[in-house]
């Protein structure tokens, strides 16, 4: 990697104030951007480490809902810690291997919005609320295709907060070597309708799958759906898998999702 | 050999604990990484990005004035070294040798591959000369790249090299004599089975990337080299003979601990030569270090190998001949060993352990603007294993009968056999192996477990073959006839001391075998004294006289081999120092347990007391004897050996995703004898790993311009812990090999060996009991592949 600065500030305000310098980075937990600056593709004049932020720190159920998580919660504190929302807590603890888990962070993946990435699929999938330092922003605004959110420059993911369902689950395939979702399906019921998030599948990223959300609000069965299909025009093709078969799986990990949350 | 081996305590047939684990499992082994010298400054290599081009220029100012460089070199500063030499010529079926194009250190004129270095940076610090790489101004005309087989051997293919007629290196044929039988036979056969088959492409992907550290010592002239090598002297003859004309004796190359190599680290590469070199020109050791993205575009890749295969059979089922036509990519470059590997390694091996009469097999050799190909654990054994046993598969399915059936029907049941491909298997028993896996596949039960599979909604598939080897290479008269350019044979030195301890120098090495275990086991049968009293001492050309190294599973038949000829020389030797001491005659010396008695007598000497008396010879025959107790034993085999046995395994497959999981599998090995069984099971676990890496997980792929699409771990799937089984393993059946004295086998690539085609086979029968019409399917047997399989 090309030598930078590093800094660790306390605060949102700090960071803010850190992340204003040119070239600055954010660094969450760094399985993105460390392998990313070791192979050079990114040259920041300053790294600012989120890690020790207060107000990004920590899990708190506020009544019976939302489940608010700090921005600087790692995927293993969330898959311990969530017991309030046991889909989300499980989704964590498949992400990557514990080394994985112990650093990467809910504000690092969703800030990076990877097209393969699981969280997305629950933030977008659960309704959530993305918290940064200046607005509150909705799942369904915040997420904008591969790579790409609502965030502005500068802007930190400070906390997520999820309404809990009355039932949900992920099912993720994962991509052989990466394991990565090749397809991941985020389902989750609640009183008012069912949503429906697929992550790793389509060249737009995260998206909801619309007709499968209003087939299961009328019948939260899998065979209310067995029939549905994405199309495979806009899924991604690859060394792994076709668009056609991918646009498969995201019906098949469907139904087992609404099986296993039903 | 006793069949209880597991029982022993201690010497051959026992279990002893791989003694190398304790630095190994605790952080003290000593690495090339870890080897630090004074002065040592670092190289970065400057890689070609594009699959082929014509450098057009290369400025190198800038980045020699950069902070910290201590010299740029291109490959100009290599003009008058030698090219990195091929170890194999192979003869085409006109009589005519192979094209071999020259493969210089650093580029001269053109890039062939994505990786092939074009540029050296030597630096203070291995960042600095990475910051100076990206600082020479380069500019490359790309050409149009050739990267499938078939596209390169077409008329007008761009050419890899343009010196050469075309992109064949050679075109073979075995035995080309019997090409118009073989046709004949097929135009009779009553039923014939063809099918076409890719065996992929391969990253061997050790756990320690390749490390190269050069030195040179002004004083006496001296270039050390330390490297992570599989065979330090083949290094040592390579690069001082044919690269850089430096003679043996001004030459030590040393490979300390290596973190596996499976054939990847038998090759001379051109960063060795490099560091060596550089360090000369600089007067400072030099050390390159690869990183894991290097290291998938400068590694040999393994296998690549599309095959057309015909089996012929008469009215009964018998097999009456086998027809073979394989493109195997050589990639840009010749790699030491590649030209056999398509050829020698593989088509002796196309009987497999059937008696068919009449063979024909030929192979065309392409260069492509890929990364070089060559051995990889098994290395053309696996891909002559694949193609045999998926065939005979095929040819079960077509006609109705039992593939397991058909496989005794057609077993070679008398030894020696010589097969109608060259080699001669000295012994085997295909049926008690077959037996055996029938046993603990627990093959009776099958239907069974498929049933409950199909009561949770999966696809249960059996999948049996076969597979036979030719290990403990090699016989070096053969070898020379059949184009190798080196000898095969194996030596070691066997250093008594004084107090009756032993030191093994062994031109085998050790980079995961447990030699370092398995080796001393051998000595201390032999004499009858603690494994603990002999250590090994290797990787060092400064140690063992000569050594072609470890790969072809020859360490012990080979290698060992040598250990006992020399072992036997001290025995021999000791005994006539007995016989002094007791004052008796050397004939009626026995050893035993550690003892030298007189035979019919209660005189006896022991193994410590003749020891020192060879180092203290105060009464000692020194006019008929030396002093001390060391000799060294060159041994050269007289056959391969072959290895065989049965494999089983059994896949659920989920027909909604394709997704294949391995629930059984079982080995059923011969091995002749068996010198530490627990190894031997862990070299077996190992080599059924990376066979199921190979037929599940594991693709190296390039995209039609020759960029590597499956350039790191994001998208070259190895095989983790939870893709595999736990493994039934056997290796009771033994019928030694016949012609080297411990009777040994080989059983390092076994596993690698006989293991894809088990699963390949096993997935198409569970595809074919839900009704599916699939007779194949390419490897790796991705999800989305067996998916699309099933959707017809």
């Amino acid at each position: 990697m090309y030598e930078f600065e590093f800094t660790r500030p306390a605060s949102v305000a700090e960071a803010v104030a850190a992340l204003s310098t040119e070239d600055a980075q954010a660094l969450g937990g760094g399985q993105t951007l460390i392998p990313t600056l070791k192979q050079r593709l990114a040259m920041p004049t300053t790294l600012v480490s989120l890690s020790g932020v207060a107000e990004m720190q920590g899990i708190r159920l506020e009544g019976d809902g939302p489940l608010v998580i700090g921005g600087a919660v790692t995927h293993a504190q969330v898959a311990s810690g969530a017991g309030a929302y046991p889909a989300l807590a499980a989704l964590a603890g498949q992400i990557g291997d514990p080394a994985v888990r112990n650093r990467g962070t809910i504000g690092g993946s969703l800030a990076n919005n990877d097209p393969a990435a699981c969280y997305p699929a629950a933030a977008l999938g659960s309704g959530a609320t993305i918290v940064t330092n200046i607005r509150e922003l909705a799942a369904d605004d915040y997420f904008q295709g591969m790579f790409t959110t609502a965030l502005e420059e500068g802007e930190i993911v400070v906390a997520v907060k999820f309404p809990i369902p009355d039932a949900a689950n992920y099912q993720k395939f994962v991509q052989p070597a990466s394991r990565f979702a090749m397809v991941g399906v985020f389902v989750a019921r609640f009183a008012d309708g069912v949503r429906v998030a697929v992550t790793g599948a389509s060249e737009e990223g995260v998206f909801r799958w619309a007709e499968a959300e209003a087939a299961l609000t009328a019948n939260f069965t899998p065979d209310a759906i067995s029939t549905l299909t994405v199309d495979a025009d806009g899924m991604i093709g690859d060394i792994h898998g076709t668009k056609a078969y991918r646009a498969h799986l995201v019906n098949v990990m469907t139904r087992r999702a609404v099986s296993a949350s039903a | 050999m006793p069949k209880d081996i597991d029982a022993k305590e201690s010497g051959i047939g026992a279990a002893s604990k791989r003694r190398e684990d304790i630095r190994f499992l605790s952080g003290t082994g000593n690495y090339t990484d870890d080897i630090n010298l004074n002065g040592q400054a670092y190289v970065h290599f400057l890689r070609s990005d594009v699959a082929h081009g014509r450098i057009t220029s290369i400025e190198t100012a800038a980045a020699a004035a950069m902070p910290g460089v201590l010299r740029v070199f291109t490959g100009a500063d290599f003009e008058g070294v030698g090219s990195i030499p091929c170890g194999w010529q192979v003869t085409d079926r006109f009589g005519e040798v192979m094209q071999e194009p020259a493969h210089p250190v650093l580029a001269q004129g053109k890039v062939r591959h994505v990786g092939d270095p074009i540029a050296a940076v030597v630096a203070e610090t291995a960042e600095a000369a990475r910051d100076a790489a990206e600082a020479i101004e380069l500019d490359i005309e790309e050409l149009p790249a050739v990267v499938d087989m078939k596209a390169a051997l077409a008329e007008g293919a761009p050419k890899v090299h343009d010196d050469l007629t075309s992109n064949l290196c050679y075109d073979w044929g075995f035995v080309e004599e019997n090409k118009a039988a073989v046709d004949a036979a097929f135009d009779a056969a009553a039923h014939v089975t063809s099918l076409e088959l890719v065996n992929n492409r391969l990253v061997a992907n050790p756990m320690e990337p390749r490390v190269a550290v050069g030195d040179f010592n002004r004083a006496t002239g001296d270039s050390t080299l330390y490297t992570t090598s599989q065979n330090p002297h083949v290094i040592r003859l390579l690069m001082g003979a044919f690269v850089l004309g430096i003679p043996e004796h001004k030459l030590r190359v040393v490979a300390p601990d290596v973190g596996g190599g499976f054939g990847s680290k038998i090759f001379h590469y051109a960063e060795e030569a490099f560091c060596t070199f550089a360090a000369k020109a600089l007067n400072r050791a030099v050390k390159w270090t690869s990183s894991r993205s290097e290291a998938f575009m400068s590694d040999a890749h393994g296998r690549d190998h599309v095959t057309k295969i015909e089996l012929a059979l008469d009215a009964d089922n018998n097999f009456t001949a086998l027809r073979t036509d394989t493109l195997a990519n050589m990639g840009a470059y010749l790699s030491t060993f590649a030209p056999s590997v398509p050829t020698w390694l593989h088509g002796t091996l196309m009987a497999g352990n059937y008696k068919t009469p009449l063979i024909y097999v030929n192979v065309k050799a392409v260069f492509t603007n890929t990364v070089p190909v060559d051995a990889y654990r098994g290395a053309g054994r696996p891909e002559a294993t694949f193609q045999l046993e998926r065939v005979i598969d095929k040819a079960a399915l077509e006609l109705g009968v039992d593939p397991i059936a058909l496989r005794r029907q057609n077993f070679i049941t008398e030894f020696p056999y010589a097969t109608p491909v060259a080699v001669e298997y000295d012994t085997g028993d295909y049926v008690a192996t077959m037996d055996k896996l029938e046993e603990i596949a627990d093959i009776a039960g099958f239907a069974a477990r498929r049933a409950e599979s199909e009561r949770a909604g999966k696809l249960r598939g059996l999948g049996v073959n076969c597979y036979i080897e030719a290990c403990g290479i090699a016989p070096s008269n053969l070898v020379g006839q059949l184009g190798a350019r080196a000898g095969l044979y194996e030596s070691a030195t066997v250093r008594v001391n004084a107090t009756g301890g032993i030191v093994v120098m062994t031109g085998s090495h050790s980079h995961g075998q447990g030699h370092e275990t398995s080796f001393p086991q051998v000595i201390a049968s032999m004499i009858g004294i603690d494994e603990d009293m002999v250590e090994i001492e290797h990787g060092d050309t400064n140690n063992a006289p000569m050594g072609m190294g470890t790969y072809g599973s020859r360490s012990l038949a080979v290698g060992g081999s040598a250990m006992v000829r020399a072992t036997e020389k001290i025995i021999a030797k000791a005994k006539k120092i007995a016989a002094h001491l007791m004052e008796a005659a050397d004939a009626d010396i026995e050893l035993k347990d550690g003892q030298f008695s007189v035979a019919g007598t209660d005189k006896s000497v022991a193994w410590g007391d003749v020891t020192l008396a060879a180092y203290v010879p105060h009464n000692y025959p020194l006019e008929e004897i030396e002093p001390g107790l060391e000799e060294t034993a060159f041994y050269d085999p007289a056959n391969f050996t072959y290895p065989s046995g049965a494999y089983a395994c059994e896949v659920e497959v989920d027909p909604e995703t394709g997704k294949v999981s391995i629930e059984r599998f079982a080995a059923a090995d011969d091995f002749g004898n068996i010198v530490n069984p627990m190894i031997v099971d862990g070299q077996v676990h190992g080599g059924i790993g990376q066979g199921i890496g190979q037929a599940l997980l594991e693709g190296c792929v390039y995209d039609e311009n020759g960029q590597l699409l499956s350039a790191s771990f994001m998208d070259y799937a190895m095989p983790r812990a939870d893709d595999v089984p736990f493994y039934a393993v056997d290796h009771s059946c033994q019928t030694p090999c016949t012609h080297n004295p411990l009777g040994v086998k080989g059983c390092g690539e076994a596993g690698a060996i006989g293991s894809p085609p088990a699963v390949v086979n096993a997935v198409v029968n569970a595809l074919r009991s839900a009704g599916k019409d699939v007779t194949h399917i390419d490897m790796p047997l991705s999800p989305a592949r067996v998916w699309a399989a099933m959707q017809g």
